[in-house]
């Protein structure tokens, strides 16, 4: 992937986990209602932070093979 | 049974195996498999993150005010967003500069400047202090907690035990010895303590699955799942408070409590420490920065189920939601869950206390101590001959003050403070580095006043606003302090400076600090000018992606390599100095045993190891004690810098340069390759022309000479053969006008006579001309040619020879027994266009573009008799697009030929004026 895009993309993504993550949008789903048996706040939180991890995962990518093609990836780093 | 036997037994067997596998792990080390050489171990390492104020605080703070306890691990997620525009770069950073500490750092970017470490330091000591109590207070705590099993009591109604009894207190031993043991084995230029770093990584291992074990077990064992759990709290209106955000409710705090932990996650000594110090390569941080983020998920998931089942249960008891995590294990009569939850509590505990002992000691040794020691002259420090165990000795007394200090403080204040509380001291506290660590990596402008001010201003203010109402809640100081404020003046109150209420106090505090700590740092740093060290530094720092070495120097230095050497000696000891100068001069290629003077670049590398052992600060201050010459000054260092980048752009110019270059060379290549071809298709032109006169000259001089040879033949013969002689004779005229005409025209010397036409006039002459050839070879010929179509301007004469042309090839081609020929013109916009069409075998795709080639002809010249000169198609182009017209062929083998040209009503000025 090249490096200035993905710069850019955790920046677009720190700015929307930023606002997903504070009032008003936090408090949007702050209603005492339920989905699946949860609190909407607590599944909103836990699922946005979910998929901010995984964002990060897919724009930073693998982490090896990008710079140091030459050297072997220290051992564990080839699953995941 | 849980008889306290057994749980310490557990206990001790429990640190018995961090022993071993830091043991281990420094084993591997020594034997070149580094354990921590992968990202897992890494990620796993900064949850020391998680310490025992995760494991039984967070509990206590949802049962409390609900879901802002998410807090505390969303900031530090954001950060690792970004960890490649702040992490990175503090990471390499660290590792160009060897850098030691937090207030290594800091001291390094602001000039190596003393006296800003040892600001550092005692900031990081007074407010950690607290943090690392705490972690005791929760080891002690959950330890009393447990002991009364099956019992519940709760830890306040335990009456203190007599120091000697406390379990907090040998733990605290035992951890000073860990650390002492793993975190100060050598001193090494790199700092790492892989040993250390494995048994944190288990010990993340070992809290996150003590907590989950719980956290399932209340779950999904106490209650039937989430539904069933969440359910019940939903039903109770108190409860429900927890899981709502309720209008009016914290969430000034919220932003706070974010930033606070967005700032902590880099600020913290521990956190830096082992994400930056420990750090043995850049690329782990890109698994870190998602791996980090699952890990606190994971661990947080339960604390809300975990909180609302302990408020549930202990309804209408005085219960003390901290220690939810142990008490509903024990209410169950699940004992092993209950121990488990405790070496859980324990590891996090202890993970903490010993990654933040080692940082708060090497900043100690290398910021404060060391640098104090080598100033007091009369202790001759700088002619003692091996520093390294002085070193070490200041570090490992480092560890054990500052645990004797935190255990202390903790029996003195510990008692009166739920562990939230305290905790968010400390991050307010490590929040204060923030603005100067990130302003220094992205501010160049940014200099030592400017952070020492800032720094110390932002601690003051944290002092007064924070921890002074702390020793008032602790019944050290009066509450009238925070009621009336100090000597009465109401304007003063901490927890409401100048009046100012509305908040939290932690987001009041929060505010004052950044305000003046952020306020001096900027102001200060626009105000005051840097010195030369500090603008070297500060663009080492800021443009550590492209540095160049010319701004690295700071010595002109005339040491000698063997006063260097001893100096390395002294404080690294001899093995490990030889081996990193053997190294260096393997590098570059230096026969040190020859070499006396060293050079610049050969003591900043001196100075380079130093730091990685006693901190830059200090490593300037000794290397200044060897190296003679001057310093550069500020206009010496703005001239580098400014050549730095004069050279820069020179050679972003040369490059630019040598694109442009690259570009022309291809361009001219591609030129030369054409020529080439031009020239070859001369060379065929000029043979295929001689070939084609030959061929009729051969005609006419054979018969010519039959005739001259035989006098007496037939006269009919006779007549026949001059027949054939003029004929040919005719062709050879036609192909030398052709060749001329072409030529002229390729030339641009033909003389145009541009008449307004007729079409219909032109297409009529032209038939005229070859009415001839279709009654001959007796082909049908369809004219359609619209007698309203728009006057051309054009010549006459050379429009009817393309049409000509075009129709004499319809006849030599369409079908030879029932021959078709049609012409027809249309209007097409500002042009006109001629088609005519035969029913012949038609042209083959591939001979379609170069039918218009010179000399041409479709079939094979070798066997069949050439039908015409091979000219005329090309001709007819040059004529068509003399004036910006186009010629062109539709056709498929075996349904005849369709030759079209288009020709502009008016011709272009441009070209008609030639």
């Amino acid at each position: 992937m090249r490096q200035g895009l993905r710069g850019e993309r955790l920046v677009a993504l720190f700015i929307l986990a930023w606002l997903a993550f504070h009032p008003p949008i936090v408090t949007l789903f702050g209603a005492k209602a339920s989905v699946l048996g949860l609190p909407v706040l607590y599944l909103y939180l836990f699922a946005t932070w979910l998929a901010v991890i995984v964002l990060i995962r897919l724009i930073v990518g693998r982490g090896d093979g990008a710079e140091g093609a030459g050297e072997a990836p220290p051992r564990g780093e080839r699953e995941g | 049974m849980l008889s306290p036997t057994i749980i310490l037994a557990a206990a001790f067997l429990y640190l018995c195996l961090l022993f071993a596998i830091a043991y281990w792990g420094d084993k591997r080390a020594d034997a070149g498999r580094s354990l921590v050489a992968n990202p897992y171990i890494y990620a796993l390492s900064i949850a020391v993150y998680c310490t025992a104020w995760t494991f039984y605080g967070s509990v206590g703070r949802a049962a409390e005010s609900g879901i802002d306890f998410l807090t505390i691990y969303l900031g530090p997620t954001l950060v690792f967003v970004l960890c490649w525009f702040i992490l990175r770069k503090i990471l390499r950073i660290s590792k160009a500069n060897r850098i030691t500490s937090i207030a290594d750092f800091i001291s390094a970017r602001y000039g190596k400047t003393q006296f800003l470490g040892g600001l550092v330091t005692v900031i990081a000591v007074v407010g950690i202090v607290p943090y690392i109590s705490l972690q005791l207070k929760a080891v002690s705590a959950s330890f009393n907690v447990l002991i009364h099993y099956p019992l519940i009591v709760m830890p306040s109604a335990v009456s203190t035990v007599p120091l000697l009894q406390d379990t907090a207190l040998y733990v605290a031993l035992v951890l000073a010895i860990f650390s002492i043991l793993f975190g100060t084995r050598h001193i090494d230029a790199s700092e790492h303590h892989e040993g250390m770093v494995t048994a944190i990584a288990f010990e993340s291992v070992v809290k996150l699955i003590a907590f989950l074990t719980v956290g399932a077990f209340v779950t999904f064992g106490l209650y039937e799942g989430f539904g069933d759990l969440f359910g019940r709290a939903m039903a109770d209106a108190d409860l429900a408070r927890l899981l709502t955000t309720t209008p009016g409710s914290t969430f000034g705090n919220w932003m706070t409590l974010m930033t606070l932990s967005m700032a902590a996650i880099i600020c913290l000594p521990r956190q830096w420490h082992v994400i930056v110090v420990e750090n043995v390569d850049e690329k782990h941080m890109d698994k870190a920065a998602w791996l980090f983020p699952l890990y606190l998920l994971l661990i947080n998931i339960f604390v809300l189920p975990i909180a609302v089942a302990g408020l549930l249960q202990f309804r209408g008891q005085q219960a003390d939601a901290d220690t939810f995590v142990l008490a509903l294990p024990m209410l169950a009569r699940q004992e092993g869950v209950a121990l488990f939850a405790f070496i859980g509590g324990l590891s996090a505990a202890t993970g903490m206390v010993i990654v933040e002992t080692v940082a708060l000691s090497t900043m100690l040794c290398n910021d404060l101590v060391m640098p104090v020691l080598l100033r007091l002259r009369w202790l001759r420090l700088t002619e003692r001959k091996d520093l390294g165990r002085l070193l070490l000795g200041i570090r490992r007394g480092g560890i054990v003050f500052v645990v004797l200090l935190s255990y202390f403080y903790f029996r003195l204040i510990g008692e009166s403070y739920a562990l939230v509380t305290i905790g968010l001291v400390s991050f307010a506290a490590a929040a204060q580095f923030a603005p100067a660590i990130i302003g220094g990596i992205f501010w160049r402008t940014a200099n030592r006043w400017g952070a020492f001010v800032g720094l110390g201003l932002g601690f003051l203010m944290w002092f007064y606003t924070l921890l002074l109402p702390s020793f008032v809640r602790s019944g050290w100081l009066a509450e009238s302090l925070l009621t009336e404020g100090p000597w009465g003046a109401a304007l003063l109150r901490p927890q409401a400076l100048f009046g100012f209420t509305g908040l939290d106090a932690l987001s009041h505090a929060l505010f004052w600090t950044m305000l003046v700590n952020i306020g001096a740092y900027v102001a200060i740093s626009l105000i005051t000018r840097q010195s030369a060290i500090e603008r070297i530094q500060a663009t080492s720092f800021v443009d550590v992606y492209r540095r160049t070495e010319a701004g690295q120097r700071f010595w002109r230095g005339t040491a000698t390599v063997a006063d260097l050497e001893t100096l390395l000696v002294r404080f690294i000891g001899a093995a490990r100095a030889s081996q990193e100068l053997a190294d260096y001069a393997a590098r570059r290629n230096l026969n040190l045993g020859k070499m006396r003077e060293a050079d610049a670049e050969f003591v900043q590398h001196a100075e380079r190891l130093l730091a990685g052992a006693i901190g830059t600060a200090s490593a300037r201050v000794m290397v200044a004690s060897v190296a003679k010459g001057e310093t550069v000054s500020l206009d010496e260092v703005m001239t580098i810098l400014d050549e730095a980048s004069q050279i820069i752009e020179y050679s972003r110019r040369l490059e630019q340069k040598s694109q442009e270059l690259e570009v022309a060379s291809s361009e001219l290549r591609a030129a030369n390759v054409r020529l080439k071809e031009l020239d070859r298709m001369k060379d065929d032109f000029i043979s295929t022309v001689s070939h084609e006169l030959r061929t009729p000259l051969t005609s006419i001089r054979s018969f010519s000479e039959i005739l001259f040879d035989n006098p007496g033949i037939d006269p009919a013969q006779r007549r026949e053969f001059l027949g054939i002689i003029v004929k040919e004779s005719e062709r050879l005229t036609r192909l030398i006008n052709q060749i001329l005409d072409l030529a002229k025209m390729e030339a641009g010397r033909m003389d145009w006579q541009i008449d307004r036409l007729r079409l219909k006039d032109v297409v009529d002459d032209a038939l005229g001309v070859t009415r001839g050839l279709f009654a001959e070879r007796d082909i049908r010929l369809d004219v359609d040619i619209p007698a309203d179509l728009p006057q051309v301007e054009y010549d006459r004469d050379r429009l009817i020879q393309v049409i000509v042309n075009l129709l004499s090839n319809a006849v030599k081609f369409c079908d030879p027994v029932r021959g078709r020929v049609s012409i027809e013109a249309a209007l097409e916009g500002d042009s006109v266009r001629v088609s005519v069409s035969d029913n012949g075998a038609g042209v083959a795709p591939a001979d379609r573009s170069r039918l218009f080639e010179r000399f041409q002809q479709i079939g094979n010249t070798m066997t069949d008799k050439p039908q015409g000169t091979g000219l005329g198609l090309a001709i007819c182009r040059q004529i068509v697009e003399r004036f910006g017209g186009r010629i062109w062929v539709d056709s498929g083998p075996g349904q005849g030929a369709a030759f079209s040209f288009l020709i502009p009503l008016r011709p272009a000025k441009a070209q008609a004026a030639q």
